[in-house]
């Protein structure tokens, strides 16, 4: 009997550790409102609280998925779910290049999905980066501060950010790394941005492609920021990839 | 001697099913690949056969998508309550059935995904149907779950979101795959001219 109590708490605290650690390095992001890039005044948009990944998933992470999970790994991926360029800076199918803790990226939305949907998480939606990436170290809503601003536009003009570890941009106001600073990043619903990616056509000429879609008109300075991630996820396809693209999950809370 | 070791036997079941997506389920994954491919011909690496979505049709009925396999499909994904684009969209589909040939109607299957899986229910798709006297066998409705339905659009690179309780922002792209799943014609925008769209259709019809 004894030895039947003591095999059921290692099971009980294994269960523990897995599904705590899983949760480990994830912070909860309050809910609220706001007005995204693409929202009018009268249209603000709600998140509700979630849990999302402290740092990109890394290197290191996504080999283990590869390895657990094969038909991820580059050699035998269909096109359907990834094209010529997923992984193609791994020397084969489990080495991979660079650190270990450096952002994955060159990986595909399909390939980000299942990785997430591995961990019982999911990809975050547009709205919920959105709203976890308006803050800096110190508010939840930066946006309209400059050093801020200032901070993602000299990322942007710095080159190949990627092959850098995670977590040494700033730790935000909810304690969650590198949404500025590191890597692009997937979302579960990219293609809602009805965007050509091109500003100059997309003007009601463009009615004809979209159906009801909103303009984009980014005046400020401090939208140009949020403008380029809109229009990179309106220019993404779901098998694409990108070697300044990487991803991170995120959990809803179960109340 | 079962029943003693039982609560070992389930401890031990309970710490191989912590485990993600292991080996057990991949093999079982190939198996069934397998039987799919001897049951039907073998689906390519770009097929969207390869999508394990299920689907609900204006019938009710639950279908898996591979389940069209062996016709030309054409497809667009539009929304029952849409006033704009929509109606243009089964316009330009019911144009394009008329003016392929009749001794290729057979293999060709028009299908409509909705974007609004909430609102358009198979009741909802069947009344949608019969308002645009699309009852026949080659007319198909597909509803499925918003994740399956998601994943579904940015297969076929259509973009799309509500932008009201009402009101969804979606491409306007009718997308033909041949009898293997693969994708090979798009027509995107509305009132384009069809002929390309009819050409690629006539072409891989039997």
């Amino acid at each position: 009997m004894k030895l039947y109590h003591i095999a059921l708490f290692l099971v009980c605290s294994l269960l523990f550790v897995k599904v705590t650690a899983q949760n480990d390095k994830m912070a909860k992001v309050k809910g609220g409102v706001f007005l995204p890039l693409y929202g009018t005044a009268d249209q603000l948009v709600k998140v509700d609280p979630f849990l999302m990944d402290v740092y990109p998933v890394t290197n290191e992470e996504y080999l283990k998925f590869v390895k657990e999970n094969p038909k991820w790994k580059k050699s035998n991926v269909i096109s359907l779910f990834a094209d010529k360029s997923y992984l193609n800076k791994w020397e084969n199918d489990v080495t991979y290049s660079g650190l270990a803790n450096a952002p994955i990226t060159s990986v595909s939305w399909f390939a980000a999905k299942k990785y997430c949907e591995c961990q019982g998480k999911r990809l975050p939606t547009v709205d919920e980066w959105e709203f976890a990436a308006m803050a800096n170290e110190d508010v939840p809503d930066a946006r309209r501060i400059e050093s801020y601003n200032q901070y993602i536009l000299s990322w942007y003009e710095t080159p190949k950010t990627y092959v850098n570890p995670i977590g040494e941009s700033y730790k935000n106001y909810y304690g969650i790394y590198d949404l500025h600073g590191l890597v692009w990043e997937w979302t579960q619903d990219f293609n809602t941005v009805l965007i050509s990616g091109e500003s100059r056509k997309d003007q009601d000429k463009d009615s004809n492609l979209f159906c009801g879609s909103a303009a984009i008109g980014a005046s400020d300075l401090m939208n140009y920021a949020a403008f380029m991630r809109y229009a990179f996820r309106g220019s993404m396809k779901a098998r694409y990839s990108s070697q300044n693209l990487g991803f991170r999950c995120v959990k809803d809370i179960e109340e | 001697m079962i029943m003693k070791n039982l609560k070992y036997i389930l401890i031990a079941i309970s710490l191989v099913a912590m485990s993600c997506n292991n080996a057990v389920k991949d093999s079982k994954d190939i198996s069934e690949n397998n039987i799919e491919e001897s049951k039907s011909n073998v689906i390519s690496d770009m097929s969207i056969y390869n999508l394990p979505s299920h689907w609900t049709t204006q019938d009710g009925a639950d279908i898996e998508l591979n389940e069209l396999q062996g016709k030309v499909l054409a497809m667009v994904m539009i929304y029952t309550s849409c006033q704009a684009a929509c109606p243009r969209l089964v316009a330009d589909m019911r144009n394009i059935e008329k003016q392929i040939p009749n001794d290729k109607k057979d293999d060709v299957q028009y299908v409509f995904v909705s974007i609004d899986p909430e609102t358009d229910t198979p009741e909802r798709l069947k009344a949608f149907a019969k308002e645009n006297q699309m009852e026949d066998d080659k007319w198909l409705f597909l509803r499925g779950s918003e994740e399956d339905t998601r994943e579904f659009a940015a297969v076929l690179a259509v973009n799309y979101k509500q932008i009201s309780p009402i009101d969804f922002s979606h491409s306007n792209i009718i997308s033909v795959f041949n009898q293997g799943g693969e994708l090979v014609h798009q027509q995107e925008g509305l009132g384009v001219d069809n002929k390309e769209t009819i050409q690629a259709i006539i072409e891989l019809a039997r």
